[in-house]
């Protein structure tokens, strides 16, 4: 088997001092989507955020290997270079700065990081567009600022346009389905589906099987109580879909005793 | 601490020497009505003396780095070519220092060397700029001169030769019986720019004033005083821009503002009264670009007097000056004026910065807009103070104002104060302030793309400090504006430079 792309080992991480990530482990290889399900309050965004390297969550126990690298040593903007994407549950609105030149900038600062040529504009610009329309993403929000009066779906939409223009080894999505109608989500999972590629992996963070639908993983794990509870193919997403999460609840209460 | 009287006395009797000496020589000392309204403006300084922070309008400004000392007036001193301490080797200010300074894509360039038209430095033989001759009731008015769209000349020469419009306007807008930095500055006038730009002119190329003061071993003032008059429908930009050559330092390199201080230094003190005559339907950027060092104390006093339908933008980029109050007043006299008062303000270390807004709105159906953004860093400290005015017949009167800051370091301060005083009951009056620091959370954002966190804090200054300038028409002076303020911003390259 290939190496790992990321390997999580027994994981623990807290909030001011409220542990919420209680013992992960998890393994991703190049090529793979894995999707994590799980209640509200489970942790899933807490994992996400820790591998975003997000201060405000403290790892007390465990480590995480981010190709090759020791990832809790990494700033985050180390660790975007490093080629991990996170989109954003909730895009963060950046007053005064434009879309493109946001986008430029933090393409040019992974590439000087990998020691390559910056992209001037005229580089920049057609590339840009041509994810833009394959995004379905209107072209007045190159000139706009980053997220400032985005719908909800246009910020989703906006993640995923940086996503392509960053080309990350590992992305993690984090709730890119939530507040998504289904047009937005078919557009979304198409974006992601065009970047699939044997050197790419994807971390699928959601509440709702639906999104599975259109981003098919080859894994699927259960996470409450800050613990993996279960794991299994994408029949898993389905189960879960028609039990809802009551009995994984019950399961990770009774680990907990 | 409480001023005494006798304290009072031995400063301002500095104030007087120097009056006395300046009155005799001043220009247009033997014209009746310039030597009367020096000698009112004095006798009124006298009797106001300087506002202490029981008044309102000075609450959040103390003036004691002013009122502890005493300042020789700059022009008294011998040229600042033997400024250089010792008086014995002289140093020139060379024209390429002037043109560092300079805006790419400027006209019209009068310099001012420690309050005095400095000519050898100046250059106003644009095709569309005469200095100008002056209108003489003797001799007919030559054909060169008629064509020629806008006179800029020193305010000196235009005292000295009698101009008409100088008796017209100056001192008739902003009064001096009311505050005590006007009424200094009238009692001290002598120089400055006049701008007559003509009925229709429209002149592209924005007209720069530099006034450059250089230090000396005592402390040093100046007063100087601006008259522009635009006439009907006329269309013209001018930039104000004060920058300090300390001594030993005028070969202008660019050692950057706030680096230059160091305990002991000269003490400038800049007094500047800028008086604009807008008329009908005329159209006026003006820009007040403060870049001295900290050493140095400006207090300046813009009025702009608007006539039926004339528009006029006030844009100030204060980054410089150790102690600065900016005062903008607009008063809205004709029925349609529309003023827009747009100003970036950045401190850091001990620096102090004041701005106070009085828009008036004298007549019906004028819209005011006023936005400024302050960035406060280290332990410097801020105001804002917008007063806006409505009389009692300027119906429909749209105002607005909105101030916007950013504090960078627990030490930094800001007041800010809105000031509504409105006698008309038709008008849409809003106003807003903000006091915030840096989002965390689109820090952490774009960190998580990549990049740094120094370029991204870099990168959120420049977008805050880019709503002002994005306010400003598109231009030299703006796209100057753009390429210098990453320099000027804490954590920009010029301060990182001296870390």
């Amino acid at each position: 088997m290939s190496t790992p792309i990321l390997e999580i080992r027994n994981l623990h991480a807290a909030v001011e001092g409220h542990e919420i990530l209680k013992g992960i482990d998890l393994v991703v290889r190049p090529g793979e989507i894995h999707g994590i399900m799980g209640p509200n309050g489970s942790g899933k965004s807490t994992l996400a955020q820790v591998l975003a390297r997000r201060e405000a969550f403290e790892v007390t126990q465990g480590e995480i290997i981010f190709d090759g690298k020791n990832l809790l040593e990494l700033k985050p903007e180390e660790v975007a270079a490093e080629g991990l994407f996170m989109a954003f549950q909730y895009p963060v609105e950046v007053p005064g700065i434009n879309n493109a030149y946001f986008i430029r900038s933090a393409v040019n600062a992974l590439r000087k990081y990998r020691g390559e040529d910056e992209m001037d504009a005229m580089d920049f610009l057609p590339a840009f567009k041509e994810k833009m329309k394959a995004l379905d993403v209107d072209e007045r929000f190159l000139n706009r600022a980053v997220n400032e009066g985005f719908s909800g779906g246009e910020k989703k939409r906006n993640e995923i346009l940086q996503m392509a223009m960053l080309e990350p080894k590992l992305a993690i999505l984090d709730e890119t389905d939530s507040g998504l109608d289904i047009d937005a989500l078919k557009v979304v999972a198409q974006g992601v589906n065009a970047m699939r590629s044997p050197e790419r992996s994807f971390v699928v963070v959601t509440h709702y099987q639906r999104l599975l639908n259109y981003i098919v993983p080859d894994y699927v794990h259960v996470l409450a109580g800050g613990r993996i509870v279960r794991s299994g193919g994408k029949e898993l997403a389905l189960e879960l879909e028609e039990k809802g999460y009551g009995w994984v609840e019950e399961e990770a209460a009774q680990m907990a005793r | 601490m409480i001023e005494t009287r006798t304290e009072k006395k031995q400063a301002f009797q500095a104030y007087l020497d120097e009056f006395e000496a300046f009155a005799k020589r001043a220009p247009g000392a033997d014209t009746p009505w310039m030597k009367q309204l020096r000698q009112e403006a004095f006798a009124r300084f006298w009797e106001l003396g300087f506002p202490t922070l029981r008044d309102e309008d000075w609450r959040f400004t103390s003036l004691a780095p002013l009122s502890a000392r005493t300042f020789r007036l700059a022009s008294g001193v011998k040229g600042y070519h033997a400024l250089t301490g010792n008086g014995t080797a002289p140093v020139a200010i060379d024209l390429a220092t002037i043109h560092r300074l300079t805006p790419a894509g400027v006209g019209a360039r009068v310099v001012f060397v420690n309050g005095r038209y400095a000519p050898e430095l100046s250059k106003v033989d644009h095709s569309d700029v005469g200095r100008g001759t002056v209108p003489s009731p003797h001799k007919p008015p030559q054909a060169s001169s008629e064509a020629q769209k806008v006179v800029v000349m020193s305010l000196a020469e235009a005292i000295a030769a009698g101009h008409p419009l100088v008796q017209q306007h100056l001192a008739k807008h902003e009064d001096y019986r009311s505050d005590a930095f006007t009424a200094l500055n009238t009692a001290f006038v002598e120089d400055g720019a006049f701008i007559h730009v003509k009925r229709g002119a429209v002149v592209e190329a924005p007209i720069y004033v530099l006034y450059v003061s250089v230090g000396n071993a005592e402390a040093l003032m100046a007063h100087p005083r601006n008259l522009i008059v635009a006439e009907e429908q006329s269309q013209a930009t001018v930039v104000e821009d004060y920058v300090s050559l300390p001594v030993g330092q005028q070969d202008g390199s660019d050692t950057p503002p706030h680096t230059r201080l160091e305990a002991g230094a000269t003490l400038f003190f800049s007094n500047v009264v800028t008086e604009v005559v807008a008329g009908q339907d005329a159209l006026l950027s003006h820009y007040m670009i403060e870049r001295e060092d900290e050493s140095a104390i400006n207090v300046s006093t813009l009025h702009l007097q608007q006539a039926r339908n004339a528009n006029v933008d006030s844009h100030s980029v204060l980054i410089g000056g150790g102690l600065v109050r900016n005062n903008v007043h607009p008063v809205l006299t004709g029925e349609g004026a529309d003023c827009l008062i747009n100003g970036l303000f950045v401190a850091n270390g001990r620096q102090h910065m004041d701005n106070y807004m009085k828009v008036e709105h004298a007549a019906p159906h004028c819209n005011s807009r006023q936005f400024y953004n302050g960035i406060l860093d280290g332990q410097s400290r801020g105001v804002f103070h917008g007063r806006i005015i409505v009389h009692k017949d300027a119906q429909k009167t749209d105002a607005k104002q909105t101030n916007r800051n950013l504090l960078l370091s627990d030490g930094a301060q800001i007041d800010t104060k809105p000031q509504l005083e409105i006698y008309a009951d038709d008008v849409k009056c809003t106003h807003g302030a903000t006091i915030g620091q840096m989002d965390e959370e689109a820090l952490f954002y774009m960190r998580s793309r990549g990049i740094a966190e120094q370029e991204a804090r870099r990168l959120m200054l420049f977008a805050f400090a880019s709503e002002c300038l994005d306010r400003m028409k598109p231009g030299p002076v703006r796209s100057w504006l753009e390429e210098s303020v990453g320099g000027w911003l804490p954590g920009g390259t010029q301060a990182a430079a001296t870390e």
